[in-house]
């Protein structure tokens, strides 16, 4: 089976610091992966070059089959890609219905359109409300982002990304700087998410990592160490060794 | 969906609301009770247009820029070459001047809307240097120093000529204003203009939810070079000059100052900056030949230490104040 998301042998380099390396991976259709690793492991760098912020030094992207490598953002994303942000990347000045509808209007296509207002397409914004009843955010669709307690900002990163209908959606840790209380609300979002959606989540939480994925990759200095089921990740002892022993101690 | 949901009060706040014509009003009322100073009031009118083709590139698509005098120079140039070697006929002067004010922001535009923050902000000046060092050069063309002689311009629509005291030009200027208000209005609540914010205020995201971010700021800054082409044009057409003096590094900044001084972002900081401007300016010349500037710059410096925002900024607290008592 095509995977939904696959790299081959990709690279990154900032000179003579390798930031990733070699790192062959595989994300199968409606999977619910997890990728965790250490501080400093290149997990972020990871998403970056698979949604085309960096540039790759070697190797190959492919996002349901077609090799998306030198693409930029913009076509990834029309091909199916959606990613969050480890720390709110949000249209703060505007409402949380206007952040989610730039979402849907530009996966409609409609984000060039000159000539009609924005308030003429209703089914737009209905369709972003939707998304906001759905996370349970509808309360606050009039509201100012910047006027958001910090774990409904996450609420809004993670609408924004649906608004886009991704095929593959990267959650770069989206419990993090979440109080316990409303990271409960995270956790119930991301496992109603539809099954035809490959999950990839980046996180440290490991009560959210074996609860949620199905198969666990863990990096470590750019490289991936072991990749494997959950029960077979916790007991390896490479694993432990490097994180959650790491955890453990520290 | 209740009349007072998040998606009714959006659609709503897109639409056109009445105290939108106000500007219109005042134009209207003005060309009868102020009919001595009908050519200011022109000045004015091409003065709102330049602003507001400078708010759609800053204040909405957040492009820092200091060469919208470039585009106001080559409208205000082309303009004036087409009268003197094709024909004086205005409308279509405007749109020579448009035309080829949108070829420059196209050309430039697609070299340094590549860069961002202070390199951008230096390459539009340089644009506008390059363009005023190189009109002064062609003498032959542009008239260099002396600027361009021989402008003369035809009745508009061949019937209304332009007249001593001003009332033609004015009216002229009034409706091509309301016409690219019209326009820009449509353009800033479209899915397009919205995009514009969305870059203004988080471009990485833009980029994360598939916005061809390059391309629509292309876009709107050709669009607003052709406004600024326009505005330009205007004013060649109704003083029948052109001086080195439109490409002028002194053009970019006073048009900032005017729409800083209204409000960036909001579509009639243009007009609120420019009027309050240009009638402070006539005024405080008159009083005071020699500083004027100084008065001018004192008005500047306490809109940015207590109205940010702008003079509407200052309105939209005030109002907010009044409502929560």
């Amino acid at each position: 089976m095509t995977a939904a998301l696959q790299t081959v042998g990709l690279a990154k380099r900032f000179g003579a610091l390798v930031v990733a390396n070699n790192i062959d991976f595989r994300l199968e259709p409606g999977a619910r992966h997890a990728l965790i690793g250490p501080n400093g492991a290149g997990k972020t760098t990871f998403v970056n070059l698979i949604t085309g912020r960096l540039m790759p030094s070697a190797g190959r992207i492919l996002l349901n089959g077609s090799d998306v490598t030198v693409l930029p953002q913009a076509e990834r994303v029309k091909r199916g890609l959606g990613r969050t942000f480890q720390i709110n990347s949000l249209f703060k000045g505007l409402s949380v219905l206007e952040n989610v509808s730039l979402a849907v209007t530009e996966h409609a296509g409609l984000g060039g359109r000159m000539f009609r207002r924005m308030g003429a397409r209703r089914d737009m914004l209905e369709r972003a409300f939707g998304l906001l009843e759905r996370l349970g955010i509808a309360d606050v669709a009039g509201l100012q982002v910047k006027h958001l307690p910090y774990g409904k900002q996450r609420l809004v990163e993670i609408a924004i990304a649906l608004g886009l209908r991704p095929s593959v959606l990267l959650l770069d840790e989206p419990a993090a700087g979440v109080p316990s209380s409303e990271s409960r609300i995270i956790l119930e979002v991301i496992a109603q998410l539809p099954a035809s959606v490959a999950v990839l989540i980046i996180e440290h939480d490991m009560d959210l990592v074996f609860r949620f994925a199905e198969r666990i990759t863990v990096l470590v200095q750019g490289a991936v160490l072991v990749a494997g089921t959950a029960a077979e990740i916790a007991a390896d002892a490479r694993v432990r060794e490097v994180y959650l022993g790491e955890r453990e101690h520290g | 969906m209740a009349a007072d949901s998040p998606v009714a009060q959006l659609i709503r706040a897109h639409r056109l609301r009445p105290t939108e014509l106000l500007p219109w009003l005042a134009a209207v009322v003005a060309y009868f009770v102020f009919a001595s100073y009908l050519p200011l009031g022109s000045q004015i009118l091409i003065m709102i247009l330049f602003a507001l083709s400078l708010d759609l590139v800053l204040g909405y698509a957040g492009i820092v820029t200091l060469g919208q005098a470039a585009f106001f120079g080559v409208g205000a140039y082309a303009a004036g070459i087409y009268s003197v070697h094709v024909t004086g006929e205005p409308i279509s002067g405007l749109l020579v001047g448009a035309a080829a004010a949108a070829v420059v922001g196209l050309v430039s535009g697609a070299i340094i809307l590549r860069t961002s923050g202070l390199t951008l902000l230096m390459l539009t000046l340089a644009v506008t240097s390059l363009l005023e060092a190189a009109a002064n050069d062609a003498t032959s063309i542009t008239g260099g120093n002396d600027g361009l002689q021989g402008v003369a311009i035809n009745p508009i629509l061949g019937r209304f000529d332009f007249d001593l005291y001003g009332r033609t030009a004015y009216l002229y200027c009034l409706s091509i204003l309301f016409l690219a208000w019209l326009f820009v209005r449509g353009l800033v609540h479209s899915p397009f203009g919205q995009t514009l914010v969305g870059i203004r205020e988080n471009v990485v995201r833009m980029h994360s939810i598939g916005v061809p971010v390059r391309r629509r700021l292309l876009t709107s800054y050709t669009i607003s070079a052709a406004l600024a082409g326009i505005a330009g044009a205007l004013l060649t057409q109704t003083t029948q000059f052109v001086g080195l003096t439109v490409l002028s590094f002194e053009r970019s900044g006073e048009i900032l100052i005017m729409l800083v001084l209204g409000g960036t972002g909001r579509l009639y900081g243009a007009f609120v900056g420019a009027t309050v401007y240009m009638i402070a300016q006539d005024q405080l010349a008159e009083a005071d030949p020699v500083f004027w500037d100084f008065w001018i710059g004192l008005l500047l410096v306490l809109i940015v230490l207590f109205a940010r925002g702008g003079i509407l900024g200052l309105g939209d607290r005030l109002v907010l104040r009044f409502r929560r008592r």
